[in-house]
């Protein structure tokens, strides 16, 4: 029943995000991405990582709401015609031919290198928020402090190109 | 007795397939009554009663508009995005069953009792207003267009105060988890404790369900009617059983967090089964939703924006800062 499941999460996360990248109409490639992160939230329930699962609903789905505002303002709703770059196709096969063959390769170190844990039932404490919280602020505090700051500095930076356009539409 | 009822649905598969069952009944009923109550309530602010003359006063008259809206033409304009105006309606209903997944009807009457429970409603209640967007693009319609941008910048807005407001009552019970937050209230109930939190949640709560009088996605005098302006027959009814069954919501999320869900006043429950108490408490808070409604008129769009990044959010923030000092202290 579980790999049932799975694999109905996985071949619809995969199915979605191809369509993200060939579909030529902004807004639909939006709407995939939102299925793509859903059935990605599926697989981390899956795993018993219910407190991140939510999360990825939380933040994703809702980030993505805005890029989509940001893709009816900004592209005016037209419908741009885009085709797939013919030319670099084959490049770009590779590219991800490459960047697969990579991650394999890597999982397949760890894995064999033992810093990667059995497959196996987690205890009962895995995934729930207290357990997710202590590691985050105990074992992890340094990355996660690191990655705050990253996004401090992403705000101020969105903020100062934001204020930017205004003056220049005021002064001209 | 609802021991006996969940003990009798046993677990696993068949407590869900039972469970969706119920809900589905019970959301469209819901609805129905919901609908009815609205236009009595309405009609008698305004001195007038209301409807009537279908069944005694006018309870059946909502079932016969049902059964209109079910023979209506479905049309699709002709330059709407056909595959996503007809997902729109669709995934517009579908955070509304999840949510039913985790609301504590009773002390055993929780379909599944789950350790990220409150998070999961707020989780999936991001896809409704994606569906609004995508309804509202999809019908290629500039009132259209116009109300799914404002709904979405207005449900951005009140999700963060919503969610900060929700979050200081998380504090006190250490648990996501909705049987530990409610019972967490057997004395006393979090509005007695978290006043502030309880206002800037039902304030939040009625914006986020896009009611008067923060229901400028379909202001009806400037929008014609928003974001479902092209749609017809049943699409527009699965959007109009949406709202009503959001409301029912956030009403029980509002009753569990601040009212003690399933729980008398002050420990007495005076006999009453917990799934009455329950229920008194969720309808008097959709009376005065829709009191609210025909009281207040509908604020200006910067008004709104301003209310809820000037004032909501620092006020939630301030909130949350004290609770957390408090519960440190404690």
């Amino acid at each position: 029943m579980q790999l049932l499941i799975f694999n109905a999460f996985c071949v619809g996360a995969v199915v979605s995000a191809l369509l993200m990248v060939t579909t030529k109409r902004p807004v639909r490639a939006a709407m995939s991405l939102v299925a793509t992160m859903s059935f990605l939230a599926g697989l981390y329930v899956l795993l018993d990582a219910h407190l991140i699962a939510v999360l990825q609903l939380i933040v994703y789905a809702g980030a993505i709401m805005v890029l989509f505002l940001f893709v009816i303002m900004l592209l005016n709703v037209e419908e741009k015609e885009g085709k797939l770059a013919g030319k670099t196709m084959l490049l770009q096969a590779f590219a991800t031919v490459v960047v697969g063959l990579v991650m394999v390769t890597m999982v397949g170190l760890f894995k064999a290198n033992g810093s990667l844990g059995a497959a196996g039932d987690a205890s009962d404490a895995f995934g729930t928020t207290k357990a997710v919280g202590q590691m985050l602020f105990t074992e992890y505090l340094l990355p996660f402090e690191i990655a705050s700051l990253l996004l401090l500095a992403a705000i101020v930076g969105a903020v100062i190109l934001a204020k930017r356009r205004i003056d220049d539409s005021g002064t001209e | 007795m609802t021991e006996t009822v969940v003990a009798a649905a046993g677990s696993g598969w068949l407590r869900i397939i039972i469970g969706l069952i119920v809900v589905l009944l019970f959301s469209q009923l819901n609805a129905l009554f919901l609908v009815w109550l609205e236009r009595k309530v309405a009609g008698h602010i305004q001195l007038r009663p209301g409807p009537m003359e279908v069944g005694p006063h006018g309870i059946l008259q909502t079932i016969a508009d049902g059964i209109k809206l079910v023979g209506k033409e479905l049309i699709t304009p002709r330059s709407a995005d056909r595959i996503l105006f007809v997902i729109a309606p669709v995934l517009v209903f579908m955070p509304v069953l999840v949510a039913f997944l985790v609301l504590p009807f009773d002390q055993h009457l929780i379909i599944r009792d789950m350790n990220v429970g409150l998070l999961l409603i707020f989780a999936f209640s991001t896809f409704s207003v994606l569906a609004i967007l995508l309804g509202g693009w999809a019908s290629n319609n500039k009132y259209a267009l116009l109300g799914a941008i404002r709904s979405v910048a207005q449900n951005v807005a009140y999700e963060i105060p919503l969610l900060l407001s929700v979050m200081s009552v998380v504090l006190m019970t250490h648990s996501f988890r909705f049987s530990e937050i409610v019972a967490a209230q057997h004395r006393f109930w979090f509005i007695f404790l978290q006043p502030v939190a309880g206002l800037i949640f039902f304030i939040a709560a009625t914006a986020e369900t896009n009611r008067a009088p923060f229901d400028i996605p379909e202001a009806e005098s400037e929008l014609i009617a928003g974001f479902h302006t092209e749609y017809s027959g049943m699409r527009f009814g699965l959007f109009f059983l949406a709202e009503y069954t959001n409301m029912f919501i956030v009403s029980a999320v509002a009753a569990s967090l601040f009212f003690g869900g399933w729980q008398g006043p002050f420990g007495f429950s005076l006999g009453l089964p917990g799934l009455v108490w329950f229920l008194i408490k969720v309808y008097i808070l959709l009376f005065v939703l829709m009191w609210f409604r025909w009281t207040f008129p509908r604020v200006r769009f910067d008004q709104l924006m301003n209310f809820s990044w000037k004032v909501m959010i620092p006020l939630s923030l301030a909130n949350l800062l004290v609770t957390a000092v408090v519960v440190k202290l404690i």
